[in-house]
């Protein structure tokens, strides 16, 4: 049997998010003695190949490399995806649950006719997984009946490997059909020297209660002494402080960093779904009541606009 | 062009849920209960592509018991046309929803079908996805920015680390993200209004749907409570705990 892994990938290299798939994949693959398999779709990725192929515990590498798949749009990657799992001995197609990989796994699921489980966090076994419902609120045991299972994996809840120590085989797809309903125009990704969101090992993030986006200045000091990613909750996203790829929460980014700063955060359920798996974290908060401190490990009631430069001075 | 918008109806976003004590679900009685954020940005952006001129009619549905009525007549009340509710007591899966709603998309001839990205409830993000296949529509998920050009959707898509730019051809599903739009508050009069304004009610054995589940629910857990943290006096003291945890 084969566990099927879609690469995320910008034709240059994997994404993190995708060594904490492989981790998951892998954890299934020695609950049902399969092997796993990790496609690569794209154009000109010839680095991505290689670093797939020396990946460990990847059996084997499908490239798919044509001008249909360069952006990786799920109308064309998703009949690929079908295609394969109707030729192969696939049983499990296993996806990131990022921004990409949410995009993709229901078009493949809905083709395949079978249900898709968002957000695995635990494999119980070959049927039977365990996701969070309700903003993490609630931790959902669930069994699929379809003969094959489509899944998308928080990157959180599983370790990342090694790009490195495989010696997978290299196998040639033939080339996917442009589908023709859509047209990448163009993308912009914000160039930063911090470390992303998502693979972060520290995190400050910023509430409401920075009152505006220049003050984030003071969360970017603190972050670039101690090599911070930063953050945001919805209220500072709704309130137009800052763009929404900052946000962390049930509908922004799930992390779990090994120190999180909630800054001017006030903790609400939406927010505490993204970030409540991390090692320590710190809030720092005016308001003695703000629910944030029932999570929070260390706990500062303070003014944050004393505190940041305090703390930054400190570092 | 005709729109269709799904609504669902979801436990308010402000209430704490609790897994029951045989831990057999999520307790959902007497809670407070709202259309799901984003399906509400998926009616206003309707609305608007109306208010325009590029939509000539907003079609709402909601597949659901009958309670789902009050959420459709919220839509009603931001300006859809008309509803329609595909009746079922049973909880449906993201997939059986989504054949549901081919159905209609199929029956009415929509160009374009807008949809949240996903609910609150079941955090699935699979709904929009899954028509798109089943209806062999382009898809535009997570967005950010709509514009209808040339029989084209022009859309802004958020993407991990920034914005994609994409042109999808009609017709096509829309998933809605959190910037799209600031949803509007229905007037009293619209409220009113609503109430008047046609809504149907037809079931899965008639749009010849096979809804039966594919996934179990074996059990539901509350997770695991973090322990209780300290309270730090000062920034020095804070430092000082952090450093002691190897975290600095």
């Amino acid at each position: 049997m084969t566990i099927l892994v879609i690469a995320e990938h910008n034709n240059q290299a994997l994404a993190q998010a995708t060594a904490n798939t492989l981790t998951a994949a892998q954890d299934l693959a020695s609950k049902t003695n399969s092997e796993v398999v990790l496609l690569v779709a794209g154009q000109a990725c010839q680095s991505v190949v290689e670093e797939a192929a020396s990946t460990q515990g990847v059996a084997k590498v499908l490239v798919a490399d044509c001008a249909a798949l360069k952006q990786q749009l799920a109308e064309n990657v998703a009949p690929l995806v079908v295609d394969l799992v109707k030729q192969e001995n696939i049983t499990h197609v296993l996806l990131s649950s990022t921004a990409a990989g949410k995009n993709i796994a229901p078009r493949v699921a809905a083709l395949l006719d079978v249900a898709q489980i968002s957000d695995l966090i635990e494999v119980i076994d070959a049927d039977t997984f365990v996701r969070p419902i309700y903003a993490g609120n609630a931790l959902a045991t669930i069994k699929s009946s379809d003969g094959v299972k489509v899944l998308t994996v928080r990157s959180t809840a599983f370790e990342a490997v090694e790009f490195s120590a495989g010696d997978a085989t290299i196998q040639s797809l033939p080339e996917a059909a442009e589908q023709g309903l859509s047209r990448f125009i163009s993308e912009e990704v914000v160039a930063s020297d911090r470390p992303e969101l998502t693979s972060a090992k520290v995190i400050i993030s910023g509430g409401r209660g920075m009152k505006n986006g220049d003050n984030f200045v003071l969360l970017e000091k603190v972050a670039d002494k101690i090599g911070a990613a930063v953050g945001a909750s919805r209220a500072a996203v709704d309130a137009g402080f800052v763009s929404n790829d900052m946000q962390v929460g049930q509908t922004g980014k799930i992390v779990a960093p090994d120190l999180y700063i909630a800054v001017g955060i006030s903790g609400a359920i939406q927010h505490l779904a993204g970030m409540k798996d991390s090692k320590i974290i710190v809030a720092i908060n005016t308001d003695e009541e703000a629910p944030i401190f029932n999570v929070a490990d260390y706990g500062l009631q303070a003014d944050l606009f004393d505190v940041l430069p305090e703390f930054e001075a400190a570092l | 062009m005709k729109v269709l918008v799904a609504v669902k109806r979801v436990v308010d976003a402000n209430v704490q849920i609790r897994v029951k004590s045989d831990n057999s679900g999520v307790d959902v009685s007497n809670v407070k209960m709202s259309i799901n954020p984003f399906c509400e940005i998926a009616v206003e952006e309707a609305v608007r592509l109306k208010e325009s001129g590029v939509a000539e009619e907003v079609i709402v549905v909601s597949v659901g018991a009958d309670a789902c009525q009050e959420q459709l007549r919220t839509a009603l009340a931001l300006g859809a046309d008309r509803a329609i509710q595909v009746q079922t007591e049973a909880d449906l899966e993201p997939l059986a929803i989504a054949k549901l709603l081919n159905k209609v998309v199929e029956r009415e001839d929509i160009s374009l079908a807008i949809l949240g990205k996903q609910s609150i409830d079941g955090d699935n993000n699979q709904t929009g996805q899954m028509l798109a296949a089943l209806a062999g529509m382009s898809q535009g998920t997570f967005a950010s920015n709509l514009e209808i050009e040339n029989g084209e959707a022009i859309v802004t898509r958020e993407i991990d680390g920034g914005l994609q730019k994409v042109a999808l051809k009609l017709p096509s599903l829309i998933t809605t993200d959190l910037r799209l739009n600031e949803p509007r508050f229905a007037s009293l009069p619209n409220i009113m209004k609503a109430k008047r304004k046609p809504l149907v009610q037809i079931t899965p054995e008639e749009l010849a749907v096979d809804i039966s589940p594919r996934l179990t629910t074996l059990e539901i857990n509350t997770p695991a409570a973090r322990a209780v943290g300290e309270r730090v006096a000062t920034v020095s003291e804070l430092v000082e705990k952090l450093k002691v945890e190897g975290v600095l």
